[in-house]
């Protein structure tokens, strides 16, 4: 990584400042929203999307968007800082710098979006940004690896989530989240309830990183380590979590959604904390402590009671912090040592006091030690459990586990490194970070110590407004308070202590147990290269079925295709009958062009010379245009009559390549061509035929004649059409042509050796051909 | 192909296209015509131009790449869809601007769709011109 180059004293100019000043700014601005939002106030600001499909992006400012809003750009401000002189000097800092940019922008679109569709897209675009800065390190096969096994598995996640928006929507009447959670029971009485919450979980579940989804998290710390601590704690992960949350008041309060979070956040929550205390890279051990706080986000959303909910909120501010600052620090010692191993770091106290205060305040915040916040989170968590509609013993012992194991985890990460002796040569002597590098942890950290002495701002301007969003009243929220007398919240939290300290004493006895556990435990990584390869191997196989690479055969298959479809759905139908009439009259001019078409076919099909066919088709393809003249569709005239210039052209070039027509010693195929020519011609004239019976339906003719001059300015209803009522469709097909012409660009030159050769060959197979 | 009689006759022949292809492009709101038709007839006026003096020549004469022409055009297209965002239309939606208009007289009308059409010419120009003088250096 260039990150750890020592002394790297290049800088990255007035780009690496832009994006600071970009997530300061917006921080800011979200500020101003803590007065009126803390208030019960909600702010909602429409804009015309696509009305047609009901799609606004609208917006909307309320508690729980503004929380994340704030700890999206705070810590964005700090992330971006860091990195500045993380990769300070990095050739492709711009490009670095773009993605995260974006990437804040798209995360802060979707958790103030309040419109499902707008949702969707901005949901899109941060797994999109996060697969690209996973894959910063492009020039390494492992980073590839994670970046597009993240980018498949949340990007499979939210197709499945798009189905269970399209259901919700659908559902309610409306894609705007707050109309639909102003329904009360309707959604969940609804028949489709359970097929919405499954959906919609499934792509939540996915972006969070819930067990069975849960590998790609730990995969994606390949990326660089401001950018794990951003989006991969403490953002972009909470996607999920900030969905379930959003739908809470709509969807929640079932028996399916109580068991369904509360079972997957639990078992995800101790899973993750026993790997994360398995681990020896600090980096991959804060990111299994990440999936074990988003399960138990998870796991408090299950319930709808004021102490769960209060307990989620808490933690879902404290974890930013903590977690953030944690992995900023651990970027820090990998700056200052050139390693991440816990057993190899140690005594890095002196070297980099600033960092080990850092990393002190953030270790205790996560341990949950009083008096900092994360101790109150921890509090009202048991709490929760006390009160839950599942089992109380359940929950309680399963939070209980992972509390404790973070209590072991925090010691390793943020204690032992700074506080022990060395155990190992580590590759440079210790140096304490830059202050860019450190403000960032330092701020973060001491605000979860600032907010656990003075809870009451945390109270105010966070939790209050946004448990509102979840229970409809402020007073719903559970106060948040150190000392909350002797009760059991306070022996869990003992117990919590006495097993996390005894974990953390004996850790290093413990681990090769633990990893022996973790051999005989399914492998989820080595499952998703298996689904890959099977995958791949299906559609090598449907490749070798369909792609004969013989263009007659696919003529062929097409011409069958619309025969069977076409011919087939006539008879199922029950619509052919005899005789057909045709009741038009037939002018001179008609005849002779039906003789001209005539003509054309029969010389076509009958030459032995390509020339000879290619005219002939044009004569063919002359006749059509005549016929569009004949019945006043000039336009359409015209643009058969240059395209069959330009195809007789082309074809002219390709033929000076293409082997001749009448090859010896094959089988000639031209007996099967014309039943199945004839069958095509023989069922699309019967078609149109029986179209013919049916009156016409003019209303869309009438409708493009009337208005395309009053509305469009333009006489050429045909070209209006184009331009104008149906732009889009247009563009698309522009679009298409673009891309036909720049494929068909690359076949040929890609190509051109293996062609050439092919040539060269037949070229000599014709000349030993030609000498007897 | 060297051939005296067309390359002279190609010099008039070539500009003549492209000048009805413009001429086809602007009228083709009221007349029949339109940014296709138009692409399609200055497409023909430099192939033609290349089986006279050459893909070489023809390239020269463009200036401009062919496939960039074409991705330009799409860019032209898709900008003038999004600019009825700025009144707060859905995409796509035409805007007009009628420059000294006086009662029935529509003065000289200006318009987004104007700069759609001229997108859609240049894309199947440029796409057109990128298949053909890949194919003409290809032999």
């Amino acid at each position: 990584m260039a990150a750890s180059k020592p002394g790297a004293s290049a800088s990255n100019g007035v780009i690496g400042w832009v994006p600071v000043a970009i997530a300061a700014s917006l921080f800011a601005y979200f500020l101003q929203f803590l007065g009126p939002v803390s208030q019960g106030e909600v702010i909602r600001l429409v804009w015309n999307w696509v009305p047609s499909l009901d799609i606004a992006l609208s917006f909307t400012v309320d508690g729980l968007s503004l929380t994340f809003a704030l700890l999206i750009s705070g810590i964005g401000t700090a992330v971006m800082l860091y990195s500045n002189s993380y990769l300070a000097g990095h050739p492709q800092y711009d490009r670095f710098a773009l993605y995260l940019t974006s990437f804040m922008l798209a995360m802060l679109g979707l958790v103030l979006a309040d419109n499902l569709i707008a949702l969707f897209v901005f949901w899109e675009l941060t797994t999109i940004t996060s697969y690209l800065l996973i894959g910063f390190n492009n020039e390494e096969a492992k980073s590839r690896r994670s970046a597009l096994q993240a980018l498949l598995l949340t990007g499979a996640g939210a197709l499945v989530l798009l189905a269970g928006i399209i259901l919700l929507g659908v559902a309610a009447g409306t894609f705007e989240i707050s109309e639909i959670l102003a329904q009360g029971d309707a959604i969940r009485e609804h028949p489709w309830y359970v097929g919405i919450v499954i959906l919609v979980l499934v792509g939540a579940f996915t972006k969070s990183a819930q067990v069975p989804f849960h590998f790609w998290l730990p995969n994606a710390m390949a990326a660089p380590t401001p950018v794990s601590a951003f989006l991969h704690s403490a953002t972009m992960v909470k996607g999920g979590v900030y969905l379930m949350a959003r739908l809470h008041p709509g969807l929640s309060g079932t028996e399916l959604w109580l068991w369904t979070l509360t079972v997957f956040g639990a078992v995800t929550a101790v899973f993750a904390s026993i790997l994360a205390f398995r681990q020896t890279d600090l980096k991959q051990a804060l990111a299994y402590t990440t999936l074990m706080a988003l399960g138990t986000l998870t796991m408090l959303l299950g319930s709808a009671e004021g102490y769960a909910i209060t307990a989620f909120v808490t933690f879902l501010v404290v974890h930013s912090l903590y977690k953030a600052a944690l992995f900023l620090v651990v970027g820090c010692i990998d700056h200052g040592t050139g390693t991440r191993d816990a057993n190899v770091l140690g005594g890095l106290g002196k070297a980099m006091p600033v960092t080990a205060f850092a990393a002190a305040l953030a270790a205790l915040s996560m341990a949950g030690i009083p008096p900092f916040m994360g101790f109150i989170a921890k509090e009202l968590a048991y709490k929760g459990a006390e009160e839950t509609l599942t089992n109380v013993t359940f929950v309680a012992g399963m939070s209980l586990a992972a509390n404790a194991l973070m209590v072991a985890v925090a010691g390793i990460v943020a204690l032992r490194p700074f506080w022990s002796k060395a155990e190992g040569e580590m590759p440079h002597t210790p140096h304490e970070a830059p202050w860019p590098m450190l403000a960032g942890p330092v701020v973060l950290a001491v605000l979860g110590l600032l907010f656990g002495l003075m809870p009451g701002y945390a109270q105010t301007y966070l939790v209050n407004p946004t448990v509102q969003g979840f229970l409809g009243s402020m007073e719903a929220a559970k106060e948040l308070k150190l000392w909350a007398g002797v009760n059991l919240a306070l022996y869990l939290s003992i117990a919590t202590f006495v097993i996390g300290g005894l974990l953390y004493a004996f850790h290093r006895t413990l681990r090769p147990a633990l990893i022996r556990v973790n051999m005989a435990s399914p492998k989820f990584d080595k499952g998703w290269d298996n689904i890959l390869d099977g995958l791949k191997a299906v559609a090598a196989w449907q490749t070798r079925l369909l792609q004969s690479g013989v263009l007659r055969q696919y003529m062929f298959v097409i011409f069958a295709t619309l025969l069977v479809g076409v011919g087939g759905t006539l008879w199922a139908k029950g619509a052919f009958h005899w005789p057909l009439v045709f009741e038009g009259e037939l002018a001179p001019k008609h005849w002779t062009v039906i003789g001209l078409l005539m003509v054309g076919t029969l010389v076509t099909v009958t030459t032995r010379s390509r020339i000879l066919a290619i005219a002939a088709l044009g004569v063919v393809g002359i006749a059509v245009a005549i016929i569009f003249i004949i019945y006043g569709a000039p336009d359409v005239a015209i643009t058969q009559l240059l395209v069959e210039t330009l195809v007789v052209v082309l074809v002219a070039v390709a033929m000076l390549r293409l082997p001749l027509l009448d090859q010896k010693g094959k089988s000639d195929h031209r007996p099967l061509d014309a039943v199945l020519a004839v069958g095509v011609g023989g069922v699309v004239t019967m078609t149109i035929l029986l179209m013919l019976e049916q009156p016409i339906d003019l209303r869309l003719s009438a409708y493009f004649n009337e208005t395309a001059w009053p509305d469009a300015f333009g006489r050429n209803i045909v070209n209006v059409i184009l331009v104008d009522f149906r732009a889009l469709d247009t563009f698309g097909e522009i679009a298409v042509v673009l891309i036909a012409g720049l494929s068909a660009y690359a076949l040929l030159r890609t190509t051109q050796p293996v062609r050439h050769r092919r040539g060269m060959r037949n070229k000599d197979t014709n000349v030993q051909e030609d000498t007897p | 192909m060297n051939s005296l009689i067309l390359q002279v006759a190609t010099r008039y022949l070539s500009s003549l296209l492209l000048v009805f292809s413009i001429y086809m492009l602007l009228r083709g709101h009221n007349e029949p015509g339109g940014g296709f038709i138009g692409g399609l007839v200055g497409a023909t006026g430099f192939i033609l131009y290349a089986v006279a003096c050459g893909t070489s020549g023809a390239r020269q004469a463009l200036r401009v790449s062919p496939q960039n022409i074409a991705a330009i055009g799409l860019g032209i297209s898709l900008l003038s869809g999004l600019f009825s965002m700025f009144f707060a239309d859905a995409p796509f939606t035409g805007q007009w601007l009628f420059i000294g208009a006086e009662g029935d007289d529509k003065g000289l009308p200006i318009s987004t769709i104007l700069f759609f059409d001229i997108g859609v010419y240049l894309v199947v120009l440029g796409a057109i011109l990128t298949l053909v003088f890949a194919m003409e250096e290809e032999i």
